[in-house]
């Protein structure tokens, strides 16, 4: 069993009267073999939180555990766990082999048993070749693939990846996005994972966290978190472009705010009045830029149309409609989600 | 380079060979010196060419065996007090302060800073401006005339931990943090990891302290009485101390060639990492 | 660069096991010492050393009236000046030409890095043995050309010889740093600079002088260390101070009068002044070039 449980995780710098607190508090249970990613902007504490489950970082108070296990006073390779750098982490003096096998000789793994173990993985990263090389002669795709394999060697029960794919360019980001998930469908292994790229955290996540100013806003699958966003923060850290967050919509209750995705705005007759100050173009889709034509605020209201439509002319006035069941009300000062009355 | 200017590019050539002779011009004039007899060395002015004595000047020099005035000890031997020397300064300063700048940067305990202070104070002094009282302290603990006596109060100085440690602080933290994920404990990441990411820094000092302590002159000449461990530098001069007329400066030469030899081959052979190491070590 | 490591490793006894073979040495072979010659600068013993007494600053003050002293003060002075002047004037322009040079500097380079192998010591005796009056090479050479030259007996003469062998030595050292200094400064301001019309002498002095200065500045400490006490060998070997105490630097002093001489107050005391002028200059060095470097 290799649930994780994070039991009011607390983070604080320093002590007494200059203490820092950064991470607040934050409930979560990851069930065995899940994989969740933690998203969130720089500086929210992400990474932080990872390093508290690694190891890496003490935990000031509340619990974690893996595998039903309390893990706070264990050393990291006492945890059963293995890790993926943002920066590889390799050991450059150390061929390839050698920084896979390096975690296995300190367990005192037999040499066969370790052949046999760093043999397997090479052959599921596709890193047979590259064995003899030392990091040096390896790009940058490459090296984050030993360092996987270096993860995949020790068998734990849990992965653990700060930003892997952050250092690579899009389009190896996008096939290593591929491979990883590959990978959990064949191995099946708890993973956390953590990204500052919403794109990385929709397309990976069984469920995932997402965290601003050291504070779990959300927990849920990607589908709720879309549709369901539960503050205006993850509302417009998620999706792309992203939400319209609006004081002054018509009809709006005061005291909160409106919230209708891009492509959610069906272009229409009538409806909400905009005036068209700008339009992007995107090549598939067009966004269209527009601010209220009943009382001209500094409101900018974005709205996604297909290519089939004819562009708008600036200057112009647009009337789009909200689609049914996709307007979302946030309370305008906790910018909590309001639920429909 | 930018514009072509011939006659700028013939003027530098020009003065760089001009500088690489007058460099080189001393020990010339050595070799030339020890390749002749005292008598042809000794009249004015001595011939420009090397001459034919030199199997016999060496062999005379290494062994000792010799008429002249000054001390009479065996080059030979003196070449392997310096070996010694050298080596276990270098091998010595390199080791411990591997140690205390792996200390220093990768842990937290009380006086750490304190400690980091004191050892960087070190590197204000040399051991010129303490003499008298270091002397002192080695007779005391009856070290004199001994290897000992010799090297330890020389590998007192820090130069060596803050290099090491300048160079800590450069590795990246993730290392220390993937290697503790693997379950290497603090020994073991300095055994296989840090000391060879070091190689660099350490060949560089090698070569620095190597030196260094093949040509101590003051000290050697304070803690040694005794001829058998006089190092080759002291030999040396101990050789001309009869005045001119008596001494055997086509000798003396041939031990000044021998002297220079070993460092200079250390420097030739290891001379990337010397130069790395040296213009790194102040940065 | 960071100056504390966000990573450490716990332990309560293993760092201490670390870092105590140096401190051992420190302790006995530089604290102790240096504490040493502190206590002794202000006592003084009699000729026999049997019995010593708490003079206070007097030994000080007998420096500052020992005419001896004082003149051991101005030739340090000006030998260290006239080495490191002509030290690093002649390495700087061996460096520029050697950064010039598209092909070859690194045999160049090669070439004149190993003087800094030869001992003092030795370099002393070389050039004794060049310069002596009667049977050096070069004597000879000063004498056809109808000038006189006797180190023995003229103290500019020898002067002239500990500053030449002196300075022989440190060239590759300074050699080496400044064209370090030379080759980190990026070619695109040189061209820049030569698209404005600036020829070769202006854009030495108003490009790559200034930003040597960092360089420069580090390596003129270096020089007046170097002058101050890694000379002790050149100046035993070649002249012994003399004529008379003439090139008597004042670390070689505090070798004869401790030695030879059997002052031992007054040689703590002059190790005590040496000590704080070390320590003057290296804090000078660490809080000028620090500062320089940031910008």
């Amino acid at each position: 069993m290799a649930s994780i449980e994070l039991k009011n995780v607390i983070k604080r710098y320093g002590a007494g009267k200059g203490s820092n607190q950064v991470i607040h508090g934050v409930n979560a249970q990851i069930a065995d073999g899940e994989f969740v990613v933690i998203v969130g902007p720089s500086g929210c504490g992400k990474s932080t939180l990872l390093r508290m489950v690694a190891g890496l970082e003490e935990i000031s108070s509340g619990e974690i555990c893996i595998g039903g296990r309390v893990v706070n006073r264990l050393e990291p390779s006492e945890r059963d766990i293995a890790m993926v750098f943002q920066n590889y982490a390799l050991y450059p003096h150390m061929t390839v082999f050698e920084n896979m096998a390096y975690g296995l000789k300190i367990a005192k793994v037999p040499t066969a048993e370790i052949k046999a173990r760093v043999d397997k993985a090479a052959k599921i990263l596709e890193l047979g070749a590259f064995l003899e090389r030392t990091p040096r002669a390896l790009s940058g795709g490459q090296r984050q693939r030993v360092a996987m394999g270096r993860a995949i060697v020790r068998q734990p029960q849990v992965f653990l990846f700060d930003e892997p794919l952050s250092n690579l360019d899009a389009k190896l980001r996008a096939q290593t996005r591929l491979e990883i998930q590959k990978l959990h469908r064949e191995l099946g292994i708890t993973s956390l994972f953590v990204t500052h790229d919403q794109v990385e955290a929709m397309t990976l996540a069984q469920r995932m966290i997402v965290m601003n100013g050291g504070v779990m806003e959300q927990f849920g699958t990607p589908e709720e978190v879309y549709t369901r966003p539960a503050s205006t923060f993850v509302a417009s850290f998620i999706g792309s472009p992203p939400m319209n967050l609006l004081k002054n919509a018509p009809d709006a209750a005061p005291g909160t705010i409106t919230g209708v995705r891009p492509e959610h705005l069906d272009i229409t007759p009538t409806g909400w009045a905009l005036q068209v100050e700008a339009v992007e173009m995107l090549g598939a889709e067009r966004l269209v830029y527009g601010r209220w034509a009943h009382s001209p605020t500094d409101e900018l209201v974005i709205v996604r149309t297909e290519e089939s439509h004819a562009v708008p002319a600036l200057g112009s006035t647009l009337h789009v409609t909200p689609r049914a069941h996709r307007i979302h009300h946030f309370d305008a000062a906790t910018g909590k989600r309001m639920e429909a009355p | 380079m930018v514009e072509r200017r011939p006659w700028l590019d013939f003027l530098s050539h020009a003065i760089l060979v001009i500088g690489v002779l007058v460099v080189a011009f001393p020990v010339y004039i050595t070799f030339v010196a020890s390749t002749h007899t005292t008598q042809e060395v000794v009249q004015s002015p001595m011939p420009l060419l090397p001459g034919s004595h030199f199997v016999e000047n060496y062999a005379t020099a290494l062994s000792g065996d010799r008429q002249g005035s000054g001390s009479h000890a065996s080059v030979g031997r003196m070449m392997v007090v310096s070996l010694v020397t050298a080596l276990v300064i270098s091998i010595g300063k390199i080791a411990i302060s591997l140690l205390s700048a792996f200390a220093i940067v990768y842990f937290r305990f009380p006086f750490r800073m304190a400690f980091f202070w004191a050892i960087f104070i070190t590197l204000m002094l040399p051991v010129e401006v303490r003499i008298g009282p270091t002397y002192q302290v080695v007779a005391d603990l009856g070290l004199l005339n001994s290897y000992a006596g010799l090297t330890i109060p020389l590998i007192a100085s820090a130069t060596a931990t803050f290099l090491f440690r300048q160079f800590f602080l450069t590795v990246p933290d993730e290392l220390v943090e993937a290697a503790r994920v693997d379950g290497a404990g603090p020994m073991r990441f300095f055994k296989d990891i840090l000391v060879p990411l070091s190689s660099t820094s350490m060949a560089a000092l090698f070569v620095i302290q190597f030196i260094y302590g093949w040509n101590q002159y003051l000290w050697p000449l304070l803690v040694t009485t005794e001829e058998n461990m006089y190092p080759v530098v002291i030999g040396i001069k101990q050789m001309i101390s009869g005045g001119d007329a008596q001494t055997e400066w086509n000798i003396v030469m041939a031990t000044a060639m021998l002297a220079m030899l070993p460092p200079a081959l250390v420097v030739m052979l290891m001379q990337k990492w010397f130069v790395k190491g040296l213009v790194d070590t102040e940065k | 660069m960071a100056a504390e490591k966000r990573v450490v490793f716990k332990s309560s006894w293993l760092p201490w096991v670390l870092i105590a073979p140096q401190v051992v040495v420190i302790a006995v072979f530089f604290f102790w010492p240096a504490a040493q010659a502190l206590l002794q600068s202000t006592q003084q013993s009699d000729a026999f050393g049997t019995s010593v007494e708490w003079v206070g600053l007097e030994n000080f003050r007998n420096l500052w009236n020992d005419e001896s002293y004082l003149a051991s003060f101005k030739t340090t002075a000006i030998f260290s000046v006239l080495v490191a002047t002509l030290g690093l004037t002649l390495s700087l322009l061996l460096a520029v030409f050697a950064d010039r040079v598209v092909r070859g500097s690194g045999v160049y380079r090669t070439f004149l890095i190993w003087p800094y192998a030869v001992a003092p010591a030795v370099a002393g005796v070389l050039w004794l043995f060049m310069f002596a009056p009667s049977i050096g090479i070069v004597s000879y050479g000063i004498r056809q050309l109808g000038l006189s030259w006797d180190p023995l007996l003229n103290s500019t003469n020898a002067m002239s010889l500990i500053v030449m062998a002196a300075v022989w030595k440190q060239i590759s050292y300074n050699f080496l740093f400044f064209l370090a200094g030379l080759q980190s400064i990026p070619k695109s301001l040189i061209e820049a600079a030569a698209m404005d019309g600036a020829r070769p002498w202006r854009r030495f002095w108003t490009i790559q002088f200034p930003l040597l200065s960092p360089t420069t500045f580090f390596l003129l400490v270096i020089n007046i260390v170097y002058a101050f006490f890694d000379t002790f060998a050149i100046v035993d070997a070649a002249t012994k101070g003399g004529p008379g105490k003439d090139t008597a630097i004042l670390v070689y002093k505090v070798y004869f009068d401790g030695f030879k001489a059997m002052d031992l107050g007054g040689s703590a005391a002059q190790s005590v002044v040496l000590m704080v002028i070390v320590v003057a200059l290296t804090v000078v060095q660490f809080r000028f070039v620090e500062k320089k470097v940031n910008y």
